[in-house]
Protein backbone atom coordinates (compact mmCIF):
# COMPACT_ATOMS: atom_id res chain seq x y z
CA UNK A 1 0.00 0.00 0.00
CA UNK A 2 2.89 2.67 1.04
CA UNK A 3 5.54 2.52 -1.80
CA UNK A 4 8.15 3.87 0.37
CA UNK A 5 10.61 4.67 -2.28
CA UNK A 6 8.21 7.48 -3.96
CA UNK A 7 7.54 8.71 0.02
CA UNK A 8 11.15 9.09 0.70
CA UNK A 9 11.53 12.96 -0.16
CA UNK A 10 8.79 13.97 2.17
CA UNK A 11 10.05 11.70 5.07
CA UNK A 12 13.37 12.86 4.68
CA UNK A 13 12.60 16.57 4.57
CA UNK A 14 9.81 15.46 7.21
CA UNK A 15 12.73 14.04 9.55
CA UNK A 16 15.16 16.75 8.88
CA UNK A 17 12.41 19.41 10.26
CA UNK A 18 12.37 17.38 13.47
CA UNK A 19 16.56 17.13 13.25
CA UNK A 20 16.46 20.98 13.11
CA UNK A 21 13.81 21.14 16.20
CA UNK A 22 16.61 18.61 17.95
CA UNK A 23 19.99 20.21 16.94
CA UNK A 24 18.62 23.39 18.08
CA UNK A 25 18.41 21.74 21.65
CA UNK A 26 21.89 20.56 22.04
CA UNK A 27 23.91 23.65 20.01
CA UNK A 28 25.13 26.17 22.52
CA UNK A 29 23.95 29.94 22.09
CA UNK A 30 26.47 31.07 19.43
CA UNK A 31 26.45 27.88 17.24
CA UNK A 32 22.80 28.23 16.60
CA UNK A 33 22.89 29.24 12.75
CA UNK A 34 24.03 25.38 12.53
CA UNK A 35 20.69 24.34 12.58
CA UNK A 36 20.40 26.26 9.25
CA UNK A 37 23.19 23.61 8.07
CA UNK A 38 21.59 20.61 9.38
CA UNK A 39 18.69 21.89 6.84
CA UNK A 40 20.66 22.03 3.82
CA UNK A 41 21.72 19.13 4.37
CA UNK A 42 18.74 17.65 4.75
CA UNK A 43 17.42 18.83 1.90
CA UNK A 44 20.25 17.91 -0.20
CA UNK A 45 19.48 14.24 1.18
CA UNK A 46 16.19 14.42 0.07
CA UNK A 47 17.07 15.66 -3.70
CA UNK A 48 18.54 11.80 -4.11
CA UNK A 49 15.15 10.05 -3.94
CA UNK A 50 13.61 12.33 -6.28
CA UNK A 51 17.34 11.94 -8.71
CA UNK A 52 16.25 7.68 -8.61
CA UNK A 53 12.59 8.44 -8.44
CA UNK A 54 12.68 10.67 -11.93
CA UNK A 55 15.47 8.27 -13.56
CA UNK A 56 13.19 5.17 -12.95
CA UNK A 57 10.34 4.40 -15.43
CA UNK A 58 7.50 2.82 -13.27
CA UNK A 59 5.36 6.29 -14.39
CA UNK A 60 2.84 7.66 -12.24
CA UNK A 61 2.90 5.63 -8.30
CA UNK A 62 -0.20 6.46 -6.79
CA UNK A 63 -1.13 5.55 -2.86
CA UNK A 64 -4.08 5.25 -1.06
CA UNK A 65 -6.61 5.24 -3.81
CA UNK A 66 -4.68 7.90 -6.04
CA UNK A 67 -4.77 10.35 -3.28
CA UNK A 68 -1.53 10.94 -3.13
CA UNK A 69 0.75 10.80 -6.61
CA UNK A 70 3.98 10.92 -7.40
CA UNK A 71 4.26 11.93 -10.93
CA UNK A 72 6.35 14.06 -13.35
CA UNK A 73 4.35 17.48 -11.67
CA UNK A 74 4.93 16.41 -8.39
CA UNK A 75 8.82 16.17 -8.81
CA UNK A 76 9.24 19.02 -10.59
CA UNK A 77 7.32 20.83 -8.03
CA UNK A 78 9.26 19.01 -4.94
CA UNK A 79 12.46 20.57 -6.48
CA UNK A 80 11.17 23.71 -6.76
CA UNK A 81 10.27 23.94 -2.99
CA UNK A 82 13.40 22.44 -1.92
CA UNK A 83 15.59 24.56 -4.09
CA UNK A 84 13.46 27.64 -2.92
CA UNK A 85 14.02 26.26 1.07
CA UNK A 86 18.01 26.77 0.35
CA UNK A 87 18.24 29.99 -1.02
CA UNK A 88 15.90 31.05 1.61
CA UNK A 89 17.87 29.53 4.13
CA UNK A 90 20.98 30.65 2.57
CA UNK A 91 19.50 34.73 2.75
CA UNK A 92 18.45 33.97 6.72
CA UNK A 93 21.42 32.79 8.09
CA UNK A 94 23.11 36.25 8.54
CA UNK A 95 19.83 38.05 8.78
CA UNK A 96 18.55 36.23 11.67
CA UNK A 97 21.78 35.91 13.61
CA UNK A 98 22.03 39.45 14.15
CA UNK A 99 18.83 39.95 15.12
CA UNK A 100 19.28 37.24 18.01
CA UNK A 101 15.91 36.25 18.09
CA UNK A 102 15.10 32.18 18.18
CA UNK A 103 16.83 30.79 15.16
CA UNK A 104 16.61 27.04 15.64
CA UNK A 105 12.56 27.56 15.57
CA UNK A 106 13.02 29.73 12.83
CA UNK A 107 14.33 27.07 10.27
CA UNK A 108 11.93 24.29 12.34
CA UNK A 109 8.59 26.58 11.04
CA UNK A 110 10.44 27.70 7.53
CA UNK A 111 11.33 24.07 6.54
CA UNK A 112 7.58 22.84 7.86
CA UNK A 113 6.08 25.18 5.59
CA UNK A 114 8.54 24.09 2.52
CA UNK A 115 6.94 20.25 3.64
CA UNK A 116 3.52 21.92 3.17
CA UNK A 117 4.37 22.65 -0.57
CA UNK A 118 5.98 19.15 -1.24
CA UNK A 119 2.45 17.39 0.10
CA UNK A 120 0.35 19.67 -1.98
CA UNK A 121 2.24 18.98 -4.85
CA UNK A 122 1.63 15.22 -4.37
CA UNK A 123 -2.21 15.27 -3.43
CA UNK A 124 -4.87 14.24 -5.54
CA UNK A 125 -7.70 14.69 -3.35
CA UNK A 126 -9.02 17.59 -1.49
CA UNK A 127 -8.21 16.45 1.86
CA UNK A 128 -4.81 16.20 1.49
CA UNK A 129 -4.89 19.51 -0.76
CA UNK A 130 -6.51 21.39 2.19
CA UNK A 131 -3.84 19.98 4.76
CA UNK A 132 -1.09 20.72 2.67
CA UNK A 133 -1.99 24.13 2.53
CA UNK A 134 -2.53 24.59 5.77
CA UNK A 135 0.91 23.02 6.79
CA UNK A 136 2.68 25.73 4.32
CA UNK A 137 -0.18 28.93 5.67
CA UNK A 138 0.66 28.23 9.49
CA UNK A 139 4.25 28.17 10.21
CA UNK A 140 4.22 31.77 7.86
CA UNK A 141 1.79 33.22 9.77
CA UNK A 142 4.31 32.47 12.69
CA UNK A 143 7.30 33.39 10.77
CA UNK A 144 5.58 36.97 9.53
CA UNK A 145 5.89 37.84 13.36
CA UNK A 146 9.23 36.76 13.91
CA UNK A 147 10.39 39.93 15.11
CA UNK A 148 8.62 39.97 18.59
CA UNK A 149 9.64 43.29 19.62
CA UNK A 150 8.74 45.04 16.04
CA UNK A 151 5.06 46.34 16.12
CA UNK A 152 5.29 46.74 12.15
CA UNK A 153 6.05 42.45 12.24
CA UNK A 154 3.29 42.17 14.81
CA UNK A 155 0.79 43.73 12.70
CA UNK A 156 2.10 41.84 9.52
CA UNK A 157 1.25 38.54 11.25
CA UNK A 158 -2.23 39.40 12.64
CA UNK A 159 -3.11 40.98 9.13
CA UNK A 160 -2.01 37.62 6.98
CA UNK A 161 -3.10 35.41 9.95
CA UNK A 162 -6.96 36.81 9.83
CA UNK A 163 -6.99 36.90 6.28
CA UNK A 164 -5.44 33.64 6.03
CA UNK A 165 -7.21 31.60 7.92
CA UNK A 166 -10.76 33.76 6.35
CA UNK A 167 -9.53 32.21 3.09
CA UNK A 168 -8.99 28.44 4.62
CA UNK A 169 -12.65 28.80 5.57
CA UNK A 170 -14.20 29.93 2.61
CA UNK A 171 -12.08 27.79 0.84
CA UNK A 172 -13.13 24.62 2.96
CA UNK A 173 -16.96 25.77 2.78
CA UNK A 174 -16.18 25.71 -0.91
CA UNK A 175 -14.65 22.20 -1.14
CA UNK A 176 -18.18 21.35 1.50
CA UNK A 177 -20.36 21.70 -1.27
CA UNK A 178 -18.28 20.49 -4.00
CA UNK A 179 -18.09 17.17 -2.07
CA UNK A 180 -21.87 17.75 -1.63
CA UNK A 181 -22.76 17.59 -5.28
CA UNK A 182 -20.11 15.07 -6.48
CA UNK A 183 -19.87 12.71 -3.95
CA UNK A 184 -16.25 12.16 -4.30
CA UNK A 185 -13.31 13.79 -2.42
CA UNK A 186 -10.41 12.79 -5.06
CA UNK A 187 -9.62 14.72 -7.90
CA UNK A 188 -10.65 12.05 -10.33
CA UNK A 189 -13.88 11.16 -8.96
CA UNK A 190 -15.04 14.98 -9.18
CA UNK A 191 -14.24 15.15 -12.90
CA UNK A 192 -16.35 12.00 -13.32
CA UNK A 193 -19.04 12.99 -11.66
CA UNK A 194 -19.27 16.87 -12.76
CA UNK A 195 -20.61 16.64 -16.03
CA UNK A 196 -23.87 15.86 -14.39
CA UNK A 197 -23.91 18.63 -12.21
CA UNK A 198 -21.73 20.84 -14.19
CA UNK A 199 -25.44 22.91 -14.36
CA UNK A 200 -25.74 23.04 -10.50
CA UNK A 201 -25.81 26.44 -9.19
CA UNK A 202 -24.43 25.12 -5.46
CA UNK A 203 -21.31 23.28 -7.11
CA UNK A 204 -21.24 27.03 -9.43
CA UNK A 205 -20.97 28.29 -5.68
CA UNK A 206 -18.30 25.40 -4.45
CA UNK A 207 -15.90 26.33 -7.40
CA UNK A 208 -16.05 29.91 -6.92
CA UNK A 209 -15.45 29.74 -3.46
CA UNK A 210 -12.71 27.16 -3.74
CA UNK A 211 -10.78 29.61 -6.48
CA UNK A 212 -11.51 32.91 -3.71
CA UNK A 213 -9.90 30.81 -1.52
CA UNK A 214 -6.71 30.14 -3.59
CA UNK A 215 -7.38 33.53 -4.88
CA UNK A 216 -6.27 34.95 -1.51
CA UNK A 217 -3.41 32.53 -1.16
CA UNK A 218 -1.64 33.78 -4.44
CA UNK A 219 -2.83 37.29 -3.73
CA UNK A 220 -4.60 37.88 -7.02
CA UNK A 221 -6.98 41.30 -7.21
CA UNK A 222 -9.42 42.07 -5.27
CA UNK A 223 -7.95 39.75 -2.64
CA UNK A 224 -5.03 40.85 -2.58
CA UNK A 225 -5.01 43.92 -0.22
CA UNK A 226 -2.89 41.71 2.85
CA UNK A 227 -0.22 41.27 0.66
CA UNK A 228 1.72 44.77 0.93
CA UNK A 229 1.27 45.00 4.54
CA UNK A 230 2.42 41.53 5.58
CA UNK A 231 5.20 41.69 3.39
CA UNK A 232 6.46 45.23 4.34
CA UNK A 233 6.35 44.16 8.06
CA UNK A 234 7.82 40.65 7.97
CA UNK A 235 11.36 40.16 7.98
CA UNK A 236 12.87 40.48 4.59
CA UNK A 237 13.74 36.68 4.25
CA UNK A 238 10.54 35.54 5.28
CA UNK A 239 8.75 38.04 2.74
CA UNK A 240 11.10 36.17 -0.26
CA UNK A 241 9.74 32.95 0.81
CA UNK A 242 6.02 34.01 1.49
CA UNK A 243 6.31 35.77 -2.29
CA UNK A 244 7.98 32.55 -3.86
CA UNK A 245 7.02 29.44 -1.82
CA UNK A 246 3.83 30.62 -0.27
CA UNK A 247 2.21 31.68 -3.82
CA UNK A 248 3.91 28.58 -5.49
CA UNK A 249 2.00 26.68 -3.28
CA UNK A 250 -1.04 28.56 -4.07
CA UNK A 251 -0.45 28.21 -7.91
CA UNK A 252 0.09 24.40 -7.34
CA UNK A 253 -3.80 24.03 -5.41
CA UNK A 254 -5.02 26.32 -8.54
CA UNK A 255 -3.48 24.35 -10.93
CA UNK A 256 -4.56 21.00 -9.64
CA UNK A 257 -8.81 21.96 -8.82
CA UNK A 258 -8.72 23.87 -11.96
CA UNK A 259 -7.71 21.53 -15.19
CA UNK A 260 -7.44 17.96 -12.82
CA UNK A 261 -10.60 18.38 -10.53
CA UNK A 262 -12.58 20.82 -12.02
CA UNK A 263 -11.56 19.86 -15.92
CA UNK A 264 -15.14 18.97 -16.73
CA UNK A 265 -16.47 22.51 -16.10
CA UNK A 266 -13.93 25.29 -17.61
CA UNK A 267 -16.60 27.31 -18.61
CA UNK A 268 -17.05 28.35 -14.74
CA UNK A 269 -13.29 28.98 -13.91
CA UNK A 270 -12.25 30.29 -17.11
CA UNK A 271 -14.06 33.52 -16.74
CA UNK A 272 -13.65 34.27 -12.83
CA UNK A 273 -9.90 33.49 -13.96
CA UNK A 274 -9.91 36.01 -16.62
CA UNK A 275 -11.30 38.57 -14.30
CA UNK A 276 -8.47 37.85 -11.92
CA UNK A 277 -6.11 37.96 -14.26
CA UNK A 278 -7.18 41.19 -15.68
CA UNK A 279 -7.46 42.71 -12.37
CA UNK A 280 -4.69 41.93 -10.69
CA UNK A 281 -2.19 43.05 -14.00
CA UNK A 282 -3.85 46.22 -13.81
CA UNK A 283 -3.94 46.93 -10.14
CA UNK A 284 -1.21 45.47 -9.15
CA UNK A 285 0.91 47.70 -11.88
CA UNK A 286 -0.63 50.81 -11.62
CA UNK A 287 -0.35 51.20 -7.88
CA UNK A 288 3.12 50.04 -8.13
CA UNK A 289 4.05 52.75 -9.97
CA UNK A 290 3.20 54.88 -6.76
CA UNK A 291 5.85 52.97 -4.22
CA UNK A 292 8.56 54.66 -2.64
CA UNK A 293 9.62 51.15 -0.06
CA UNK A 294 11.33 48.76 -2.57
CA UNK A 295 9.53 45.94 -0.66
CA UNK A 296 5.97 47.38 -1.29
CA UNK A 297 6.83 47.70 -4.48
CA UNK A 298 7.85 44.17 -5.13
CA UNK A 299 4.78 43.17 -3.20
CA UNK A 300 2.63 45.48 -6.11
CA UNK A 301 4.79 43.39 -8.43
CA UNK A 302 4.43 40.43 -7.10
CA UNK A 303 0.74 40.81 -7.37
CA UNK A 304 1.01 41.68 -10.78
CA UNK A 305 3.29 38.62 -11.58
CA UNK A 306 0.25 36.49 -10.63
CA UNK A 307 -2.03 37.69 -12.89
CA UNK A 308 0.45 37.03 -15.36
CA UNK A 309 0.30 33.09 -13.85
CA UNK A 310 -3.01 33.46 -14.29
CA UNK A 311 -3.69 34.39 -18.33
CA UNK A 312 -3.00 30.81 -19.69
CA UNK A 313 -5.64 29.92 -17.38
CA UNK A 314 -8.05 32.18 -19.42
CA UNK A 315 -7.06 30.70 -22.59
CA UNK A 316 -7.35 27.10 -21.41
CA UNK A 317 -10.74 27.83 -19.98
CA UNK A 318 -12.35 29.49 -22.39
CA UNK A 319 -11.11 28.66 -25.98
CA UNK A 320 -13.46 25.65 -27.20
CA UNK A 321 -10.60 22.52 -27.78
CA UNK A 322 -7.52 24.78 -26.65
CA UNK A 323 -4.55 22.54 -25.58
CA UNK A 324 -4.81 22.44 -21.99
CA UNK A 325 -1.31 20.80 -21.88
CA UNK A 326 -0.01 24.27 -23.29
CA UNK A 327 -1.31 26.32 -21.07
CA UNK A 328 -0.28 24.29 -18.01
CA UNK A 329 2.84 24.47 -18.87
CA UNK A 330 3.30 28.25 -19.48
CA UNK A 331 1.87 28.62 -16.22
CA UNK A 332 4.07 26.26 -14.93
CA UNK A 333 7.10 27.72 -16.30
CA UNK A 334 6.72 31.34 -15.24
CA UNK A 335 6.02 29.72 -11.13
CA UNK A 336 9.23 28.38 -11.70
CA UNK A 337 10.92 31.34 -13.62
CA UNK A 338 9.57 34.00 -11.20
CA UNK A 339 10.69 32.23 -8.39
CA UNK A 340 14.20 32.36 -9.40
CA UNK A 341 14.00 36.08 -10.18
CA UNK A 342 11.91 36.96 -7.30
CA UNK A 343 14.07 35.32 -4.59
CA UNK A 344 17.31 36.93 -6.57
CA UNK A 345 15.69 40.50 -6.29
CA UNK A 346 14.76 39.58 -2.56
CA UNK A 347 18.51 38.73 -1.73
CA UNK A 348 19.92 41.86 -3.28
CA UNK A 349 16.88 44.05 -1.03
CA UNK A 350 18.37 42.64 1.57
CA UNK A 351 22.09 43.17 0.50
CA UNK A 352 21.16 46.83 -0.71
CA UNK A 353 18.94 47.96 2.47
CA UNK A 354 22.03 46.58 4.81
CA UNK A 355 24.23 48.67 2.99
CA UNK A 356 22.24 52.21 2.65
CA UNK A 357 19.82 50.98 6.49
CA UNK A 358 17.02 52.15 4.66
CA UNK A 359 14.21 50.59 1.98
CA UNK A 360 13.00 53.66 0.62
CA UNK A 361 13.63 53.88 -2.97
CA UNK A 362 15.11 57.72 -3.23
CA UNK A 363 17.86 57.11 -0.05
CA UNK A 364 19.34 54.47 -2.68
CA UNK A 365 20.22 57.10 -5.07
CA UNK A 366 23.78 56.84 -6.37
CA UNK A 367 24.35 53.20 -5.11
CA UNK A 368 26.04 52.68 -7.89
CA UNK A 369 28.86 54.85 -7.57
CA UNK A 370 29.73 53.37 -4.14
CA UNK A 371 28.19 49.75 -4.08
CA UNK A 372 28.99 48.65 -7.74
CA UNK A 373 28.42 44.64 -7.31
CA UNK A 374 25.21 44.89 -5.41
CA UNK A 375 23.61 47.78 -8.14
CA UNK A 376 24.69 44.81 -11.01
CA UNK A 377 22.72 42.24 -9.59
CA UNK A 378 19.72 44.69 -8.49
CA UNK A 379 20.09 45.88 -12.18
CA UNK A 380 20.02 42.06 -13.34
CA UNK A 381 16.95 41.17 -11.28
CA UNK A 382 14.71 44.04 -11.97
CA UNK A 383 15.53 43.97 -15.72
CA UNK A 384 14.80 40.10 -15.51
CA UNK A 385 11.53 40.90 -13.45
CA UNK A 386 10.60 43.35 -16.23
CA UNK A 387 11.08 40.33 -18.96
CA UNK A 388 14.10 42.04 -20.82
CA UNK A 389 15.92 39.31 -23.24
CA UNK A 390 18.57 37.74 -22.45
CA UNK A 391 17.50 37.47 -19.07
CA UNK A 392 15.11 34.47 -17.89
CA UNK A 393 12.12 36.84 -17.24
CA UNK A 394 11.54 37.16 -21.15
CA UNK A 395 10.63 33.24 -21.36
CA UNK A 396 8.26 33.51 -18.50
CA UNK A 397 6.08 36.34 -20.46
CA UNK A 398 7.08 34.29 -23.73
CA UNK A 399 5.44 31.00 -23.21
CA UNK A 400 2.16 32.93 -21.90
CA UNK A 401 1.88 34.93 -24.88
CA UNK A 402 1.82 32.06 -26.73
CA UNK A 403 -0.34 30.28 -24.80
CA UNK A 404 -3.10 32.95 -25.47
CA UNK A 405 -2.46 33.85 -28.74
CA UNK A 406 -1.85 29.86 -29.98
CA UNK A 407 -5.73 29.23 -29.75
CA UNK A 408 -7.36 32.88 -29.46
CA UNK A 409 -10.93 34.02 -29.69
CA UNK A 410 -11.98 37.56 -28.72
CA UNK A 411 -11.70 37.34 -24.87
CA UNK A 412 -8.06 36.10 -25.08
CA UNK A 413 -7.24 38.75 -27.47
CA UNK A 414 -8.68 41.48 -25.18
CA UNK A 415 -6.43 39.67 -22.08
CA UNK A 416 -3.20 39.63 -24.33
CA UNK A 417 -4.07 42.82 -24.82
CA UNK A 418 -3.94 43.98 -21.51
CA UNK A 419 -0.79 41.90 -20.27
CA UNK A 420 1.07 43.64 -23.31
CA UNK A 421 0.23 47.00 -21.52
CA UNK A 422 1.22 45.53 -17.92
CA UNK A 423 4.02 44.70 -19.50
CA UNK A 424 5.38 48.12 -20.48
CA UNK A 425 3.97 49.54 -17.07
CA UNK A 426 6.13 47.29 -15.37
CA UNK A 427 9.22 48.06 -16.83
CA UNK A 428 8.80 51.78 -16.03
CA UNK A 429 8.55 51.42 -12.39
CA UNK A 430 11.56 48.40 -12.26
CA UNK A 431 13.79 51.21 -14.52
CA UNK A 432 13.06 53.99 -12.55
CA UNK A 433 14.28 52.16 -9.41
CA UNK A 434 17.56 51.45 -11.46
CA UNK A 435 18.10 54.87 -13.08
CA UNK A 436 17.64 56.10 -9.38
CA UNK A 437 20.62 53.97 -8.35
CA UNK A 438 22.54 54.44 -11.13
CA UNK A 439 22.30 58.20 -12.33
CA UNK A 440 20.86 59.95 -9.18
CA UNK A 441 23.72 61.54 -6.60
CA UNK A 442 23.63 59.72 -3.24
CA UNK A 443 22.08 61.58 -0.63
CA UNK A 444 23.99 63.04 2.09
CA UNK A 445 23.52 60.82 5.29
CA UNK A 446 24.94 57.68 3.65
CA UNK A 447 28.58 57.09 3.95
CA UNK A 448 30.09 55.99 0.69
CA UNK A 449 33.20 54.77 2.28
CA UNK A 450 33.00 50.35 2.04
CA UNK A 451 31.96 48.36 4.84
CA UNK A 452 34.37 46.54 6.91
CA UNK A 453 31.66 43.64 7.02
CA UNK A 454 30.09 43.45 3.37
CA UNK A 455 27.30 41.13 2.60
CA UNK A 456 27.99 38.20 4.15
CA UNK A 457 29.21 34.60 2.42
CA UNK A 458 25.77 32.86 2.63
CA UNK A 459 23.44 35.40 1.07
CA UNK A 460 26.45 36.57 -1.35
CA UNK A 461 26.05 32.72 -2.52
CA UNK A 462 22.56 32.63 -2.86
CA UNK A 463 22.16 35.70 -4.78
CA UNK A 464 25.05 34.05 -6.93
CA UNK A 465 23.59 30.83 -7.86
CA UNK A 466 20.52 33.01 -8.58
CA UNK A 467 21.98 35.43 -10.74
CA UNK A 468 23.75 32.76 -12.78
CA UNK A 469 20.91 31.05 -13.02
CA UNK A 470 18.84 33.98 -14.76
CA UNK A 471 21.28 34.17 -17.13
CA UNK A 472 21.33 30.60 -18.36
CA UNK A 473 17.63 30.13 -18.22
CA UNK A 474 17.54 33.26 -19.95
CA UNK A 475 19.89 32.05 -23.32
CA UNK A 476 18.94 28.42 -22.48
CA UNK A 477 15.20 28.43 -21.81
CA UNK A 478 14.29 24.98 -22.45
CA UNK A 479 16.34 24.15 -19.16
CA UNK A 480 13.63 25.08 -17.26
CA UNK A 481 10.88 24.27 -20.65
CA UNK A 482 11.51 20.14 -20.08
CA UNK A 483 10.72 20.06 -17.01
CA UNK A 484 7.65 22.54 -17.38
CA UNK A 485 6.10 20.20 -20.31
CA UNK A 486 6.95 17.08 -18.47
CA UNK A 487 4.90 18.18 -15.60
CA UNK A 488 1.96 19.55 -17.87
CA UNK A 489 0.98 15.75 -18.62
CA UNK A 490 -1.44 15.90 -15.88
CA UNK A 491 -3.74 18.49 -17.39
CA UNK A 492 -5.06 15.74 -19.93
CA UNK A 493 -5.92 17.62 -22.80
CA UNK B 1 -34.64 15.39 9.04
CA UNK B 2 -34.02 16.20 5.22
CA UNK B 3 -30.52 17.11 4.34
CA UNK B 4 -31.60 20.73 3.26
CA UNK B 5 -32.33 21.52 7.12
CA UNK B 6 -28.46 20.62 7.76
CA UNK B 7 -27.00 22.92 4.89
CA UNK B 8 -29.79 25.86 6.31
CA UNK B 9 -28.11 25.92 9.53
CA UNK B 10 -24.28 25.48 8.09
CA UNK B 11 -24.86 28.46 5.61
CA UNK B 12 -26.38 30.45 8.52
CA UNK B 13 -23.73 30.11 10.24
CA UNK B 14 -21.19 30.68 7.54
CA UNK B 15 -23.21 33.91 7.25
CA UNK B 16 -22.88 35.03 10.72
CA UNK B 17 -19.18 34.15 10.80
CA UNK B 18 -18.59 36.00 7.63
CA UNK B 19 -20.64 39.37 9.31
CA UNK B 20 -18.51 38.77 12.62
CA UNK B 21 -15.14 38.97 10.42
CA UNK B 22 -16.06 41.64 8.90
CA UNK B 23 -17.44 43.59 11.77
CA UNK B 24 -15.67 43.04 15.08
CA UNK B 25 -12.75 44.88 15.74
CA UNK B 26 -11.62 42.77 18.53
CA UNK B 27 -8.70 40.07 17.20
CA UNK B 28 -10.39 37.45 19.86
CA UNK B 29 -13.87 38.14 18.67
CA UNK B 30 -12.40 37.56 15.07
CA UNK B 31 -11.00 34.28 15.36
CA UNK B 32 -13.76 33.09 17.10
CA UNK B 33 -15.84 33.64 13.71
CA UNK B 34 -13.72 32.14 11.57
CA UNK B 35 -14.28 29.11 14.43
CA UNK B 36 -17.89 29.43 13.65
CA UNK B 37 -17.47 29.02 9.67
CA UNK B 38 -15.26 26.19 10.27
CA UNK B 39 -18.02 24.09 12.10
CA UNK B 40 -20.29 25.37 9.28
CA UNK B 41 -18.07 23.38 7.14
CA UNK B 42 -18.26 20.84 9.65
CA UNK B 43 -21.54 20.09 9.94
CA UNK B 44 -21.60 20.14 5.60
CA UNK B 45 -19.19 17.60 5.75
CA UNK B 46 -20.75 15.42 8.21
CA UNK B 47 -24.37 15.85 6.80
CA UNK B 48 -23.17 14.86 3.03
CA UNK B 49 -20.74 12.08 4.53
CA UNK B 50 -24.21 10.73 5.80
CA UNK B 51 -26.34 11.68 3.12
CA UNK B 52 -24.03 9.18 0.90
CA UNK B 53 -23.76 6.32 3.18
CA UNK B 54 -19.91 6.72 2.41
CA UNK B 55 -17.97 3.80 2.65
CA UNK B 56 -14.89 5.91 3.29
CA UNK B 57 -16.69 7.80 5.41
CA UNK B 58 -14.79 10.92 3.27
CA UNK B 59 -17.24 13.63 4.83
CA UNK B 60 -16.46 12.52 8.53
CA UNK B 61 -12.41 12.09 7.95
CA UNK B 62 -12.65 15.38 6.61
CA UNK B 63 -14.30 17.17 8.98
CA UNK B 64 -11.77 15.27 11.99
CA UNK B 65 -9.09 17.03 9.85
CA UNK B 66 -11.28 20.18 9.95
CA UNK B 67 -11.41 20.01 13.74
CA UNK B 68 -7.53 19.43 14.18
CA UNK B 69 -6.62 22.70 11.63
CA UNK B 70 -8.72 24.69 13.28
CA UNK B 71 -7.26 23.83 16.74
CA UNK B 72 -3.73 24.76 15.56
CA UNK B 73 -4.79 27.80 13.73
CA UNK B 74 -6.69 29.00 17.20
CA UNK B 75 -3.01 27.80 18.77
CA UNK B 76 -1.53 30.20 16.40
CA UNK B 77 -4.06 33.00 16.30
CA UNK B 78 -3.96 33.63 20.28
CA UNK B 79 0.08 33.42 20.42
CA UNK B 80 -0.05 36.51 17.60
CA UNK B 81 -2.92 38.25 19.18
CA UNK B 82 -0.79 37.60 22.33
CA UNK B 83 1.97 38.95 21.19
CA UNK B 84 0.19 42.19 20.12
CA UNK B 85 -1.90 42.82 23.26
CA UNK B 86 1.73 42.91 25.17
CA UNK B 87 3.40 45.30 23.19
CA UNK B 88 0.07 47.48 22.82
CA UNK B 89 -2.25 46.67 25.42
CA UNK B 90 -5.12 46.43 23.12
CA UNK B 91 -6.40 43.32 20.86
CA UNK B 92 -8.27 45.77 18.72
CA UNK B 93 -7.90 45.37 14.74
CA UNK B 94 -8.56 49.18 13.77
CA UNK B 95 -5.57 50.07 15.84
CA UNK B 96 -3.35 48.35 13.90
CA UNK B 97 -1.92 51.20 11.44
CA UNK B 98 1.31 51.56 11.77
CA UNK B 99 1.40 49.96 8.28
CA UNK B 100 -0.97 51.02 5.44
CA UNK B 101 -3.84 49.08 4.16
Amino acid sequence: MFDYHALAPDFIVAGTVLAVLGADLFLPAGRKWLSAVVGILGLTLALIPIATLAAGDEGVRAMLDGSYVIDDFALVLKVFFILTGYIVLLMSVAYIEEDRYYQGEYYFLLLASLLGGMVMASSRDLVTLFVGLELVSGPAFLLAGWRKADSRSNEAALKFFVIGVLSAAILVYGMSLVYGMTGSLTFEGIRAASASVAEEPVFVLGILLVLVGFGFKISAVPFHFWAPDTYEGAPTPVTAYLSVGSKAAGFVGVLLVTYVAFGGAPDIWGPTLWILAALSMVVGNLIALRQENIVRLLAYSSIAHAGFMLVPFAAAGLVEGASLNQAFEATVSYVLIYGIMNLGAFAVVIAAARRTGSGQIRDWAGLGSYAPGISILLTLFLFSLAGIPPLAGWYAKFVMFLAVLQDANGWTIVLAAIAAVNAVIALYYYARVVQSVWMDAPPEHINPEPEPTGVSPSLGLAFGMLAVAVVVVGVFPELIAQFAKAASLIAGG
Amino acid sequence: MTIAQFLVLSAALFSIGIYGVLVRRNAVLVLLSVELMLAAVNINFVAFGRYFADATAGGQMFALFIITVAAAEVGIGLAIVLLIFRNRASANIDELDVLKW
